[in-house]
């Protein structure tokens, strides 16, 4: 027998059905993914950002020779961290003016492996001497595994994420008839309808990209995800070594011969690599059981010319210097995951690239951000009593105040962080981090108690305010300002402090929409039978015939 | 009282298919990642398609129990997917 409920659920169909959906999986963690997608975007320039917020160490105004920087890092760590199991380093390229190394230590624990950390400068090979921060590295962790909770917590909760926004994606385009002709359709000022054509807009443009990106993230970290198979296939560590040589260019260490014999010509081998695949595309030297007999070294193909993550590499008797195989292939399936990690990532993007990703998926972030926003705009116009809606409303109301403006503010405050804070301050780096997540639980703590508009204006601003002034910040308490970056080509200095006015502006507009307009209280958001004030009946009687005429 | 059962009823069958779409959904793609390894392919490989494609059958799976009428259907359908990939599944594990 059907119920009038069936029945009524049959007559909803598919795109209701798609709607409903599209906007709960949405809202959900439309808030965690409005922070994963801007924190993705700003890491397209991690590299940038990195050097931005370590001002002490110069800008490489020419690369120096990767093969000799190789051979002058590679002996400063022999010399750091001497019987080491294993070290890599990161050559220097057009976007990085240090090599980042780390090399494991002792064993803290039965089972367990350490790792230390450092950056070397590459004309001196010494270790870098500057501020203690992660630099770009901090929004790159938290876009995928967050802080204050176990990394793997974090990569799970940001899976899931993906998956909600993946299918948001999917029900979203088929709630759509009319995707095509909506994308060419903009009602301005028009209070809901605007948010909705500029949430098509925005999805509708970038619909490829984002895609793309939700897919491609979790296939990122799909070993952690979906682990089945790879329990059902492999008994062995052997076999499982099988596998992890199609995804990754590193091996762990063999047992030790315990002969000592001291490395070949590191610069050597780099020589080679490079004439195998240019002079600056090496990525990265690895060595196994360095100054052993049995040491093996990996010299890696660069990110350029190519759109892939699988390794390519050749590997090298450490001892003796002998080129033992090159790798320059892996099998398809492990290919078909190397592009797709690559195009997530993005680091084989030239400049006019790497700003298209950086542009489109700001998109993204805004595609999220008008999404979350439209949630309270449509149900603004249904409230019983929109002076006083319930806690649900206002519970999301909140939120989208300080996960969208109150992110701004907190990043930003992150960047005045890292040039105000004591350097010879403990843990230092970390301190950025809590700066970070303190400034954005007090933006919270300001949208709860201020009413919803207010609150969303004097956040715009102060936001906006914090931009603007980061570049006079920047050239207050360093060598680097913009006149000096911009007289001596500096891009990434010039970079970041336009950007910050960019982004200043953008804030600022937004901000006197919302002071003007509201977010959704605008005039075609009234609910129909609100008795207009006496002295607006006029104004909301012709508003009314206006509406009609439409 | 009418309404209320009707309510309850619905809720139900709102929760059912919740479950279906986050845990059946997630079974349904583990399952077709195992499965993979049937694939006459080497084993990385076939384990490395099998991780690539699970997310897709995951999604599919989403909109699959959101778009049928009943939450019975949607279970139905994932047992039916499921029933017919187990023996692969099965034969390779």
């Amino acid at each position: 027998m059907k119920t009038d409920n069936d029945q009524r659920v049959a007559g909803r169909g598919l795109r209701q059905s798609m709607s409903g959906l599209h906007t709960w999986a949405g809202l959900l963690l439309g808030w965690l993914l409005y922070a994963m997608f801007l924190t993705g975007t700003v890491s397209y320039f991690k590299e940038e950002l990195s050097q931005w917020m370590r001002p002490e160490l110069p800008r490489l105004a020419q690369l120096p020779d990767p093969a000799v920087v190789a051979q002058r890092v590679a002996d400063e760590i022999g010399m750091l961290a001497p019987g080491t199991a294993q070290w890599s380093l990161r050559l220097p390229d057009t976007r990085n003016n240090a090599v980042n190394a780390f090399w494991r230590t002792s064993a803290r624990g039965p089972g367990q492996r350490g790792f230390e950390e450092a950056r070397f400068d590459p004309v001196t090979g010494h270790k870098v001497v500057s501020r203690d921060t992660l630099g770009g590295e901090v929004f790159y962790r938290f876009h995928f595994q967050f802080y204050y909770m176990p990394v793997v917590w974090g990569r799970w909760l940001a899976g899931i994420a993906a998956m909600f926004m993946l299918v948001a994606i999917v029900a979203g385009v088929i709630t759509h008839k009319k995707i095509f002709t909506d994308f060419f359709t903009f009602r301005w000022g028009r209070g809901q309808r605007s948010w909705l054509d500029a949430h098509n807009a925005l999805s509708v443009f970038g619909l490829p990209f984002h895609i793309m990106i939700t897919y491609t993230g979790l296939v990122t970290l799909m070993a952690l995800y979906m682990p089945w198979g790879e329990r059902a296939a492999f008994k062995t560590p052997a076999e499982r070594q099988q596998l992890a040589a199609e995804l990754s260019a590193f091996s762990q260490p063999g047992k030790p011969s315990g002969d000592k014999l001291p490395l070949a010509s590191v610069e050597e081998m780099v020589r080679q690599a490079q004439a195998r695949w240019g002079r600056d595309n090496v990525g990265r030297v690895n060595a196994n059981n360095p100054g052993d007999a049995t040491a093996r070294i990996a010299v890696t193909r660069g990110d350029d010319a190519r759109v892939s993550m699988s390794p390519q590499y050749m590997e090298f008797d450490g001892a003796t210097g002998k080129l033992l195989a090159v790798h320059d292939g892996v099998g398809a399936a492990a290919e078909t995951r190397g592009v797709l990690y690559a195009l997530h990532l993005g680091r084989f993007s030239d400049v006019t690239t790497r700003w298209l990703y950086f542009l489109v998926s700001l998109m993204g972030t805004a595609m999220v951000g008008t999404g979350l926003v439209m949630w309270t705009v449509k149900r603004r116009a249904k409230l019983a009593d929109p002076a006083r809606p319930h806690l649900g409303f206002r519970l999301v109301e909140r939120l989208n105040i300080a996960s969208i403006a109150g992110l701004s503010i907190a990043m930003t405050a992150f960047l005045w962080g890292n040039r105000l804070l004591p350097l010879t301050l403990e843990n230092r780096a970390y301190a950025e981090i809590d700066l970070f997540f303190t400034v954005w639980a007090l933006t919270l703590l300001h949208a709860l108690l201020r009413p919803a508009k207010a609150a969303w204006v004097e956040q715009l601003w102060a936001a906006a305010a914090l931009l603007a002034l980061l570049p006079v910040l920047n050239a207050l308490t360093t060598q680097r300002p913009l006149w000096h970056s911009l007289a001596t080509g500096d891009w990434v200095f010039a970079g970041v402090d336009l950007m910050c006015w960019a982004l200043a502006a953008l804030h600022g507009v937004l901000a006197l929409r919302t002071a003007r307009h509201g977010v959704g209280f605008g005039r075609t958001t009234r609910p129909r039978n609100a008795e207009p004030r006496s002295d607006d009946r006029g104004a909301a009687a012709a508003a009314a015939t206006g509406e009609a005429a439409r | 009282m009418i309404a209320l059962t009707h309510r309850a009823r619905s809720t139900g069958a709102l929760l059912a298919r919740i479950v279906a779409a986050l845990l059946g959904g997630y079974a349904l793609a583990a399952l077709v990642s195992v499965a993979a390894l049937a694939l006459p392919i080497s084993k990385p490989q076939a384990v490395l398609t099998g991780q690539l494609a699970s997310f897709a059958v995951y999604t599919a799976a989403v909109i699959w129990v959101f778009a049928v009428r009943s939450a019975w259907k949607a279970w139905a359908g994932l047992l039916i997917v499921a029933a017919a990939l187990a023996p692969l599944a099965w034969s390779v594990s």
